[in-house]
């Protein structure tokens, strides 16, 4: 379970969270909805402890991830992460970009790493692509395979932050098949997205998200079938 | 003041014989920039039309100005010319080797900046009904130039420091007067100090404002 | 005897200029303005006025190195200073992103520098360095000015005993031209095994 409460964050003057509270429960996929600069990418990276927050608690299966006892490396294990700009690691084949981090950081043995590897490239279907540098792929393949280097890691979690958005159209499909993949296998996840029709078939609940502060939160037939808010609304109209 | 002052310290005037001789590497140095970027540019444009003919032939001559030291390039020169039976002073070797040495690098760079723009671009130019030499001039030419004058600058700045190389034909430029001045005041760490100044003064300015340039080019 | 004082000029430029980098980009103030003070003397004055540096400068205050030293010692510094500022721009080039991503996996910060961002700004700074050794190379001929006997120092040292200036000189520098296509094809080679991506 994965618990936000009343985390505020600021960068400089600007305060990107002012007090978001939710909750994550085991085998539930969230979407977050909201314009850019709300502030939704800005909560991944503080469920992730990629950014510090200034006050409030989150709590990911019982371990505070702001606190100073807390070893970010192994908590950072649990929770898998993909990013917009898919990041891949250019010098590494795909195989490579994958066993890495099971080899370097849960000290599996190189068999172990590249048959686990292996294993997720099949899932999200790049197994013809194991030797391949990624400057050779297609950006929705380097994304898929961000989706299998985090998978590898065998996490209780994923956080996608907009993983469409830099994508050509027509690459969309294949990354938002294996999002949808993961939800069906019963992945928890968090799923920072425009993407208002995916957010609707795989969501459990969405939460828009409006200048800092979660504006409302549901199931999709609530939200953007028929929201509350008078924000939502003018969001939705905007973006259909 | 009799015998013991052969050596007399460093005096006020000393700071105008060294600006005389400041004033002969800029000379030089302007020269050879100038004259060798001319070249340079001709050379450069030789070269990527012909491809590898050139490289077979004038891409070979100009590397090894590349390749070899100049400072033994400098005595080389200097050298041949009593054998064929000309004498050639300091200043005339100097400048002759630094306009080669100069146009060899810019052509490097000039080359460079000649395939900075894409094929297409230049097709698309080409199929507006431009001439070879429209397209070179309002298409080549304001691409390239932003992409070369960084490594362009680079270039102009090691010449101007490399240009204290002549000093060893014994052309009187900014290095060869303070080796003269130490001689005479035995005050190497002071003289050595005001010279590094000057040339760091006629460098440093120029090498922040490419940088400058280079980083506004790069945003827009 | 010129490779020799070149290679070691350049190791101590690499190690020099990676310090340099770091101090650098460290944003301390008290100690940047001695990282960028010698990087900025290194490029904006002559090597020679620096190897000069070296031999009399210091010998002014009583220290009297080696030609040798000098050599080494003015080479170093002038390595170093070009060298710093090619390192800075490498790790300027690997995207932030990417040490973002090796540690949403969970590595440490020195696992992530050493497995993802040193490999990166390698394959960016390969070719600058292959450059610098070139210079270094070149660079070292001015060891002749200081009385140093390397390759063109020797040259000269024969050719004042014989008066044939030309021929000695022109063998000299056939083999410097020699030295630096060697160090051009080498690492040519050595590139094609390191980076396959």
């Amino acid at each position: 379970m994965i618990e936000v409460k009343g985390v505020r964050k600021s960068f400089g003057d600007l305060e990107v969270l002012k007090g978001i509270d939710l909750v994550v429960e085991k085998g539930e996929v969230i979407s977050v909805i909201g314009a850019s600069g709300s502030g939704k990418s800005t909560m991944l990276y503080c469920v992730n402890a990629l950014e510090s927050i200034d006050s409030g608690h989150i709590i990911v299966d019982g371990v505070d991830v702001h606190s100073r006892d807390t070893n970010v490396n192994r908590l950072r294990t649990n929770i898998g992460m993909v990013f917009q700009q898919w990041n891949s690691f250019p010098h590494l084949t795909t195989l490579e970009n994958v066993a890495l981090a099971p080899r370097i950081v849960l000290g599996k043995s190189k068999q172990e790493a590249l048959e686990i590897a292996r294993k997720q490239l099949e899932h999200v279907g790049l197994v013809d692509k194991l030797d391949v540098y990624p400057s050779r792929m297609s950006g929705g393949q380097q994304q898929r395979l961000a989706i299998a280097r985090a998978l590898a890691m065998e996490p209780n979690y994923m956080l996608f932050d907009e993983v469409t958005s830099a994508l050509d159209p027509e690459l969309v499909g294949e990354v938002l098949d294996t999002l949808r993949l993961l939800s069906d296998e019963g992945m928890s996840m968090i799923v920072v997205t425009h993407e208002i029709g995916f957010a609707r078939d795989v969501s459990d609940r969405v939460a828009y998200f409006h200048e800092g502060k979660i504006e409302e939160l549901g199931p999709p037939s609530q939200v953007l079938d028929n929201p509350e808010s008078q924000q939502t609304r003018k969001f939705l109209a905007n973006v259909r | 003041m009799g015998s013991s002052s052969v050596f007399t310290g460093f005096q006020f005037s000393d700071l105008g014989f060294l600006a005389e001789a400041a004033g002969r590497t800029l000379l030089i140095s302007a020269l050879a920039i100038s004259i060798g970027t001319f070249l340079g540019c001709i050379f450069g444009w030789i070269l990527s039309v012909t491809r590898v003919v050139g490289d077979a032939t004038l891409g070979v001559v100009l590397d090894v100005f590349r390749s070899v030291p100049l400072i033994i390039q400098l005595i080389l020169f200097y050298n041949f010319f009593p054998i064929i039976g000309f004498d050639l002073n300091p200043f005339a070797a100097g400048t002759v080797v630094l306009v080669f040495y100069t146009s060899a690098l810019v052509a490097a760079v000039v080359r460079g900046g000649i395939s900075a723009t894409p094929s297409a671009t230049r097709r698309a130019a080409r199929s507006l009904g431009m001439t070879y030499w429209q397209d070179l001039r309002y298409i080549v030419w304001p691409i390239g130039l932003r992409a070369v004058l960084p490594s362009w600058a680079g270039v102009a700045l090691g010449v101007l420091k490399d240009s204290a190389l002549v000093s060893v034909l014994g052309y009187v430029e900014l290095l060869r007067a303070s080796q003269i001045l130490i001689t005479r005041t035995q005050e190497p760490f002071l003289i050595l100090i005001i010279v590094g100044a000057f040339y760091f003064a006629l460098s440093f300015p120029i090498s922040r404002l490419t940088a400058r340039l280079e980083r506004t080019w790069q945003y827009d | 005897m010129t490779m020799e004082v070149a290679v070691l000029a350049m190791l101590l430029g690499v190690l020099l200029g990676l310090a340099l980098a770091m101090v650098r980009m460290s944003g301390n103030r008290s100690v940047t303005w001695f990282a960028v003070g010698w990087i900025e003397l290194a490029r904006n004055t002559p090597a020679l006025l620096q190897l000069f540096f070296f031999g009399f400068g210091l010998g002014a205050f009583g220290l009297h190195l080696s030609p040798f030293m000098i050599v080494l010692c003015g080479l170093s510094f002038n390595n170093a200073g070009y060298l710093a500022e090619t390192f800075r721009g490498g790790f300027n080039a690997v995207p932030p992103t990417q040490l973002k991503a090796a540690r949403s996996l969970g590595m440490t910060l020195g696992q992530s520098y050493i497995r993802i961002v040193i490999p990166q700004v390698l394959r960016v700074v390969y070719h600058p360095m292959t450059n610098q050794m070139v210079w270094s190379v070149l660079m070292s001929s001015l060891a002749m000015l200081v009385g140093y006997r390397e390759l063109a120092g020797e040259t000269q040292f024969l050719a004042s005993k014989t008066y044939r200036i030309f021929e000695f000189f022109l063998v000299a520098a056939v083999i410097y031209y020699l030295m630096v296509k060697l160090i051009l094809v080498g690492s040519r080679l050595l590139s094609w095994r390191l980076f396959r991506y």
